[in-house]
């Protein structure tokens, strides 16, 4: 726990401080990350997203059509993708996909010396390795989010289109009018902060292992396991807050 | 006013370090002149690595100093202590080359990082470090589509490539063909002899300590585990009278560092108790 703690305040140093004191980290090795943390996990979280849209769609008009009321499937889809399983699908993927890859990386690095190596060349780890990954990851996973959130909308469009045969303006007119500017703007929020969680326990995990492969499995499996459980306590209570400050 | 050809590059005092109650080092002390090719060699799990790691700045000692360039490490701030890094080279006994790079962006790493060459300048300096481990032409290639030997050369083009006034390398030759491994010497001894560049050198390659060493220490193993057991010059350590460094340099199998144990001994420690008489088996 201390060294997670330390780990956040070097990484607060080296991406805010240092670069005020002329030690700026690589702002291309950013874009390199943005392209392995993000861009290579979008095709597995746009077809969660399209498959999640086209389930919601089809659960949630079976329920409303009881009631008569199936031109709200729209409304409901919209925002609770928006809200709820947006961020936290596209969070479970990118734990899954590229927490699970940063863990591995790092730990590989830590077990085949090239980080002592790095640091006996007088450079920072953290201004080389974890400061892009961090900030790769803080752009990624909320740009993926509103990607996913629009391929999600997608999937419920395609039921709702062919099997409750709504007219696509309707329920473009019927998603736009339900969901509320803060409903995207609560889902951003937390998919902000599950990037960071995601990517510190990551890095922290990889930082940390010791002992050869076995400890990078040990490590990659720990990464996955604290991000999802810290992910889901923090989505838990930030729908709290939203809940009772709303 | 000191002359500065003999003040002492590296100087280790009483340096001790205990690995939950087992000292790995135990009370090492030496200094490297300047130009000095310094040997560090001992058997396997002596500590050599470790001493060598301790005087990098990878790992703190429980106790005892060490200075570089007349600095104490030991109880420095990271950025100094970056600072003193910045002049020296290592060669890790892997090689430790970043496996995401290619071989000259693992060479120019450190040029990139510590100076605003132009672009060209360190494609140059990368090709020429390059050049003189025999690697001309490999710059693109990746550390995982290259050899050990040759994974080890290129960490030795990058440990040269800031032109260090300290040279340290874990295991050099190690995994290296004959001729290569009288490049790599050749290499080390030009740098100390023609450039004055210091160098510390773990081995276990007898013939390669020989030739390059100008000094050389032996770190003990079992009852002096940790220890230095021999210091001096390598006729000096030729002609040392500790048996355990004639079985070193000799590599005799049997010797003070025991090959083969007596019957009473091996009993002893396979069964972890004195051995049973005849008579309490009859």
């Amino acid at each position: 726990m201390k060294e997670y703690f330390t780990l956040l305040g070097r990484i607060f140093f080296w991406t805010f401080l240092a670069p005020v004191r002329g030690q700026p980290f690589k702002v291309s090795e950013v874009f390199h990350q943005m392209v392995l943390i993000g861009v290579r996990a979008l095709p597995m979280a746009a077809l969660t997203s399209f498959s999640i849209g086209l389930t919601l769609a089809m659960q949630s008009a079976n329920e409303l059509k009881k009631m008569g009321a199936t031109s709200f499937v729209p409304d409901l889809i919209s925002v609770s993708l928006l809200r709820e399983l947006g961020p936290l699908l596209i969070g479970v993927i990118v734990i899954g996909r590229s927490g699970s890859a940063v863990t591995a990386e790092l730990g590989t690095m830590k077990v085949s010396e090239e980080i002592e190596a790095l640091q006996v060349m007088a450079i920072n780890p953290i201004r080389f390795l974890i400061v892009p990954r961090v900030l790769a990851m803080m752009v990624m996973l909320p740009a993926l989010t509103v990607v996913g959130n629009c391929i999600g909308m997608v999937g419920g469009w395609v039921i709702c289109k062919y099997a409750l045969h709504f007219d696509t303006s309707n329920f473009i007119y019927h998603c736009m009018h339900a969901a509320q500017p803060w409903d995207l703007y609560s889902g951003m929020i937390k998919s902000v902060i599950f990037a960071f969680l995601i990517i510190t326990i990551a890095c922290h995990m990889g930082l940390q292992v010791e002992g050869g492969a076995e400890g990078v499995g040990q490590a990659t499996t720990g990464s996955v396991v604290w991000s999802l459980l810290i992910m889901l306590i923090a989505n838990a209570m930030l729908t709290g807050i939203f809940f009772f400050a709303a | 006013m000191s002359n500065d050809a003999e003040e002492p590059i590296i100087e280790v005092t009483d340096l001790v370090r205990d690995f939950h109650g087992r000292k790995v080092l135990n009370g090492v002390s030496f200094r490297v002149m300047r130009g000095d090719t310094m040997i560090i060699m001992g058997g396997s799990g002596c500590g050599k690595s470790t001493l060598l790691r301790h005087i990098i700045g990878s790992m703190k000692p429980t106790s005892g100093s060490i200075k570089l360039f007349g600095e104490e490490i030991t109880t420095m701030h990271p950025s100094d202590l970056a600072r003193i890094q910045r002049r020296f080279g290592v060669l890790f006994q892997s090689g430790a080359l970043m496996q995401s790079m290619t071989v000259g962006e693992n060479v120019a790493l450190p040029i990139l990082e510590h100076s605003k060459l132009a672009p060209d300048i360190v494609d140059l300096m990368v090709k020429m470090k390059l050049e003189m481990v025999g690697l001309t032409g490999f710059e693109h290639l990746k550390p995982a589509e290259i050899s050990g030997g040759m994974k080890k050369r290129v960490g030795l083009a990058r440990a040269l490539a800031l032109d260090p006034q300290l040279l340290f390398s874990d295991e050099p030759t190690a995994g290296l063909d004959p001729i290569m491994t009288s490049v790599v010497d050749i290499l080390t001894q030009e740098m100390t002899r023609k450039l004055g560049v210091t160098a510390v050198v773990v081995t276990h390659d007898m013939v390669s300590a020989f030739r390059i060493g100008s000094r050389m220490i032996m770190l003990g193993t079992g009852p002096n585990q940790g220890k230095i057991i021999a210091t001096g010059t390598p006729e000096e350590i030729r002609s040392h009278a500790n048996l355990e460094v004639q079985q070193f340099i000799k590599g005799e199998p049997d010797g003070p560092v025991p090959l083969k144990l007596k019957k009473a001994d091996y009993v002893e420690r396979l069964l972890g108790q004195p051995r049973p008489s005849s008579k309490a088996l009859s």
